[in-house]
């Protein structure tokens, strides 16, 4: 798998990449938000979920640039006194953890299942497919809306607060495994036929040996695209629960959390709370955006 | 297979009640008022909660015995007079004068029935308006006009608390199985709670929970030449929970009216010239409340033991609590601390009994060590989603941490909030409580006094601690109120509710943190300018409002 | 044909029963069927009438058959946050519902149309490509920054119009409208195009890949080589081609647009279903949900039979497969 990673570095994508400076620029941006994201424990000035720091007469302090700010609050303090640019750190850690875990739980399933739907075809295959047909017909928001509205059914309001952010990540990742499997699936059956997978079966390797380490590096291109550009949609989708407050827990704001928290103060004047996280949440998705695009063209043969 | 066909003869009446609606909004509606509020009333059943969000409706629908006129003042409503009871005879019961010919929105003339029964209704174990009828027994009819309430003991200031007590039709509930309150705790559903006919100057012409609530003008209303009256011929309540969008529909005219403006907003709404800012002083306490009864708590991580039953870690919440930034910060000085949950404008208010525990973290932390908790503990604080409850639930979590109490805010719908505490499912909440009556008793008797179903000898009074959902039981503070809810001579009886408020300051089964003052907002434009008055129970009086 | 025809009715028979299956496993796993079915003050009498009528006594799969029959009657049980029945909360939601994805959609096609038409005939100039990466932009906004971000400007700032709700409303008994009150009007504009922007990127980006492949095609170039115009090649020639899949896909988009309208609604406050539904996930109201389901299931099924029916029926050559579009 790596040495087919190399190979792409080698061929036309780096030359692509460095061709594309929107591209260059986006990666960039990611990079520096994934770092400030996952970093943010060491770099953040301060720690929003250490309750014990927070002062509420620290609150609403605008931005430093402007009259009445402080250096320390580079971005201003929200209505609990907390540092904004602390919290959009901390909060894009919790949107880029959910998102990027619901795309990986998203792509074993329909990985696992679109392997198994193309390689042992059949009623297990026409099953698989007919589910993810009608699944097709639901916007993954919806589907994630009633995962989660089950799971507080289920365990109620208390119990669900706990694991809030394991429903949100489960939620995901079940409204988004169909494209992968499809996609997997059609390139498997091309696979299956190949020469080189029938000699595989003939020297007496498992089914499942084949399907992983044959049939699988063949099928990542499409797989790596699909979920660049899910990466955004899972974020976005997480930003959007959070927001109609079906979400993670106040407790543990992700971006859509805080956008909400600040939309109270949107029009008395106290604009930072919610433009900085909002503004944060924009970037993140359009640069995820930006390289998947780039990611889909840049592998799709027709296009060059 | 229908198990539940659709009411036919319902669903036309409304169509053709919305096509009529549509016919008559379609001319001038001038005097119409769009009434904008973050939550709306769960229920219409006049009994059933005793909610501010209830209250701020229903007061325009159903009306009681005794009334309140635009100065706060006592009056007489739909009983023109009334004997007290004299005290040498030991007759403790209270004689009312109905007045006659006062119409129910469905039609019917109200009368001694309708009394009776609705005493006996508000009495009922599931009725949350058991206080307002403190002391009484039951209701005895006289003759079509005269009722008699028969007390078990005296109630001075019963007048005060009949207030709260809402006449229903008796023939129409009993049509529509509504003898009984509907169960709020348990969310059932009756017609009652969907529908309503009160004597008020408003009737409830459409009610689509979610979207709309329509009050109209009730033409036959018994008080219509009232000189206080207002032009209003239709209220709409529109729930828009957003607190920007609320605002914004303020400004922008598409209501008229804004009961609960968030306090950041209040400036901007004052610069803005198409906003009334409407001040008053609304008698409502934001205050904690410890779960007071159980071994161990619901909600925390301290097994076998409640550190709330240690006074000192009590007084360490209290202490550690920054009243003043609250004020400050989430009430943006739109508040007035309060020490005792008794205000300034009710009987009974004592200034000695108004002291706060000075804010003092290291003190909280040395009391919370001393009562062997040098590290803290976690509990759950549980709040509604209005505003402003919600903020400062949020900056209380802080504070408290700070002193090593991580209270993690569980911040909840009003609608899921209330049913939780009633059926005492809590460790540690915040609430606001208002003084509807005027008086201390109504507070004291129904929030800190022991519930009446915890005494094992059974306590004939049932509205004790109708909403002590902390479970605070004082046999000290029960004896208090027992002699001041019968002591007729008011020095004496304003000495004793002293008394009980500094024995709950010294206890603190309950925080107190401000007196929020919470202006209206109304529309100041030209052919929409509305003119209103906030009274001490915050209640909007539609008919005394007028748009010009 | 009639074989094809049959097939796809079977084939959206079966999806509606899968949905029905979900939907009904969510009332019989996750709720208590009964109390579901019954307002809370039911006599002991009542609880049982109800348990043998759906007949809890009898095997999984006639439960299942007694609750597809009522479904099918749109019987749904009781919300449990509101205490009416479901179908009723249903279809006096639906109206707001349908007509903000309506004009949604509209507002998709008409402003989608033109831009997609525009990028694909000028493909190198900067407009076109600022258009391009400006659909991008708009792919990564989520719908409710939208929402407020319109309110903030238009009902705020500028006061222009309506921030919440659908103004007044016209019952006409079977249906209430907002379509024939200027009020009515002006509360719909900001709505829908905070709905529809997901809706033109995505038409634009569609018309502008099917222009370029048309353009590619051998008849345009016979087109043009008869000495047509451009315009009578691009518009009469060109773009009448494409706009059978563009319409297709928009319908195909249209039950996505009503689930979509969760969010919107929420913003806005507007009385639709999605607001009923964002309501009843927060409250665990398991039959608004189930039906919620069922209905959305039923619109996308729907929609998704007509259009291949018509297809079938304007070009038999046309090899039917699964549309791959799924939400977004």
């Amino acid at each position: 798998m790596i040495d087919t990673f190399k190979r792409w570095l080698d061929s036309d994508l780096w030359y692509s990449f460095k061709r594309h400076p929107l591209v260059i620029l986006a990666a960039v941006l990611s990079l520096i938000c994934f770092l400030g994201a996952f970093l943010a424990p060491i770099l953040a000035p301060h720690n929003p979920f250490d309750l014990k720091t927070l002062n509420l007469l620290d609150a609403f302090t605008p931005p430093a640039w402007t009259a009445a700010g402080k250096a320390q609050f580079f971005l201003g303090t929200d209505d609990q006194g907390r540092d904004v640019l602390s919290t959009i750190m901390y909060g894009s850690r919790v949107s880029l953890l959910v998102g990027v875990c619901a795309v990986a739980l998203s792509m074993v399933i329909g990985i696992t299942l679109g392997l198994l739907s193309g390689y042992i075809g059949g009623a297990l295959d026409a099953f698989i497919m007919r589910v993810a047909d009608i699944q097709l017909s639901f916007p993954a928001i919806l589907i994630a809306l009633l995962i989660d509205g089950v799971a507080r059914a289920i365990l109620g309001a208390d119990g669900h607060e706990d694991v809030a952010v394991y429903v949100l990540i489960f939620a995901i990742a079940a409204s988004g495994w169909v494209q992968y499997a499809r996609t997997v699936r059609g390139s498997t059956l091309v696979e299956r036929n190949k020469e080189y997978v029938q000699a595989a079966r003939v020297i007496g390797r498992k089914p499942l040996a084949i399907m992983f380490s044959h049939v699988l590096p063949n099928v990542m291109g499409p797989v790596l695209v699909l979920a660049t550009l899910h990466v955004g949609t899972a974020i976005i989708t997480e930003a959007t629960l959070s927001f109609l407050g079906v979400g993670v827990p106040p407790t543990q704001p992700s971006l859509g959390t805080l956008i909400r928290i600040g939309n109270d103060f949107l029009f008395s004047g106290e604009w930072w709370i919610t433009v900085f996280p909002g503004v944060m949440l924009v970037i993140l998705v359009l640069s995820i955006n930006i390289i998947g695009d780039w990611l889909r063209d840049a592998l799709n043969p027709k296009l060059r | 297979m229908v198990i539940f066909p659709i009411k036919r003869s319902f669903w036309f009446a409304t169509c053709a009640i919305a096509l009529l609606l549509g016919a008559v909004t379609g001319g001038a509606n001038a005097k119409s008022l769009r009434y904008g509020t973050q939550d709306e009333p769960q229920t219409l059943d006049p009994h059933a909660a005793n909610l501010a969000v209830t209250n701020r409706l229903l007061s325009n629908v159903y009306e009681g015995l005794v009334g309140r006129d635009k100065d706060f003042r006592i009056v007489p409503w739909l009983a023109t007079s009334w004997t007290p009871p004299d005290p040498r005879t030991g007759n403790h019961n209270w004689r009312f004068k109905l007045r006659p010919n006062v119409k129910f929105h469905s039609g019917a003339i109200l009368t001694a029935d309708d009394v009776v029964f609705s005493v006996q209704r508000a009495m009922h174990p599931l009725s949350q308006h058991k206080i307002a009828v403190q002391g009484v027994t039951h209701a005895k009819k006289i003759d079509d006009l005269t009722v008699e309430l028969v007390m078990r003991e005296p109630n001075p200031v019963l007048p005060n608390h009949l207030i709260q007590l809402r006449i229903m039709n008796q023939a129409w509930a009993i049509k529509h199985r509504a003898e009984s309150p509907q169960n709020y705790k348990d969310k059932e559903d009756t017609y009652v709670s969907r529908h309503a006919n009160g004597t008020g100057p408003f009737t409830v012409k459409e009610r689509q929970t979610d979207v709309r609530t329509v009050l109209a003008a009730f033409p036959d209303w018994w008080n219509k030449n009232s000189p206080e009256k207002g032009n209003l011929t239709e209220v709409v309540l529109l729930p828009i929970k957003s607190n920007p969008t609320r605002l914004a529909a303020l400004i922008s005219n598409e209501v008229q009216f804004v009961n609960d403006p968030p306090p950041q907003d209040i400036p901007r709404l004052r610069a803005s010239g198409q906003v009334k800012v409407i001040e008053g002083l609304e008698s409502r306490v934001q205050y904690l409340v410890f779960d007071m009864r159980r071994d161990e708590l619901l909600y925390s991580n301290i097994k076998g033991k409640n550190p709330w039953k240690d006074i000192r870690v009590r007084q360490a919440v209290a202490h550690a609590i920054d009243a003043n930034a609250i004020k400050t910060k989430v009430m943006r000085n739109l508040a007035v601390l309060t020490g005792t949950i008794i205000t300034d404008q009710d009987q009974g208010y004592s200034k000695d009994a108004d002291t706060r525990l000075p804010y003092d973290p290291a003190r909280a932390k040395q009391l919370l060590a001393e009562a062997g908790y040098p590290d803290g503990f976690a509990v759950t604080l549980d709040c509604g989603a209005n505003q402003p409850a919600a903020d400062i639930c949020q900056a209380v979590g802080p504070m408290l941490a700070r002193v090593g109490i991580r209270a993690s805010p569980n911040i909840m719908q009003t609608a899921l909030l209330f049913p939780k505490l009633q059926k005492f499912d809590t460790s540690f909440y915040l609430l606001s409580w208002s003084t509807p009556t005027g008086d201390a008793l109504y507070t004291l008797q129904s929030l800190l006094r022991t519930p009446s179903k915890l005494n094992a000898s059974g306590d004939p009074d049932t509205s004790s601690g109708d909403n002590n959902f902390g479970q605070y039981s004082n046999k000290v503070f029960d004896d208090l109120v027992d002699r001041f809810k019968v002591e007729n001579d008011l020095k004496k009886r304003d000495l004793i509710i002293r008394d009980a408020l500094l024995l709950v300051n010294r206890e603190l089964p309950i925080v107190t943190l401000h007196k929020p003052i919470i202006p209206w907002a109304t529309s100041a434009r030209a052919g929409n300018e509305v003119s209103a008055v906030l009274p001490p129970n915050g209640v909007p009086y539609f008919f005394r409002f007028s748009s010009k | 044909m009639l074989a094809f025809i049959v097939r796809r009715i079977l084939q959206s028979i079966l999806v509606m029963l899968a949905v029905g299956a979900i939907a009904f496993s969510l009332f019989n796993f996750v709720g208590d069927p009964v109390s579901l079915m019954l307002p809370p003050e039911a006599t002991q009498a009542d609880r049982e009438e109800v348990r043998q009528s759906l007949g809890l006594d009898k095997p999984f799969y006639v439960q299942f058959a007694t609750f597809i029959g009522n479904a099918l009657q749109g019987n749904f049980g009781i919300s449990l946050r509101l205490g009416r029945p479901v179908s009723q909360l249903l279809i006096e939601r639906l109206p707001a519902t349908l007509e903000l994805a309506m004009t949604a959609a509209v507002f998709g096609l008409f402003l989608g149309i033109p831009m997609g038409v525009y990028t694909a005939l000028k493909r190198d100039k900067w407009t076109s490509k600022l258009l391009l990466t400006g659909s991008l932009v708009g792919v990564s906004l989520p719908n409710f920054l939208i929402g407020i971000f319109l309110i903030l400007v238009f009902a705020v700032w500028l006061g222009w119009l309506p921030s919440f709700g659908r103004g007044e409303v016209t019952d006409l008994g079977f249906w209430t409208t907002g379509f024939l009150t200027a009020d009515g009007l002006r509360a719909i504009i900001l709505p829908a195009i905070t709905l529809g922007f997901y809706p033109i990127t995505l038409i634009m980006r569609l018309v502008r890949a099917e222009m370029l492949e048309v353009l590619r095609t051998d008849y345009i170039k016979f087109a043009r080589a008869r000495g047509l115009t451009n315009n009578a090649v691009h518009f009469g020639h060109a773009l009448k081609n494409t706009l059978v899949p563009v319409i297709t896909i928009t319908g195909l988009q249209l039950g996505g647009i009503i689930a979509f309208a969760i969010i919107t609604e929420t913003v806005f406050q507007w009385p639709g279903m999605g607001l009923l539904f964002i309501q009843a996930v927060q409250f665990a109201d398991i039959p608004v949900m189930a039906a919620y389901l069922c209905l959305i299931g039923f619109i996308f099924v729907a929609v998704n039979l007509i259009v291949d029916l018509l297809y079938f029926a304007v070009d038999p050559r046309l090899r039917v497969e699964q549309s791959g579009s799924g939400g977004h």
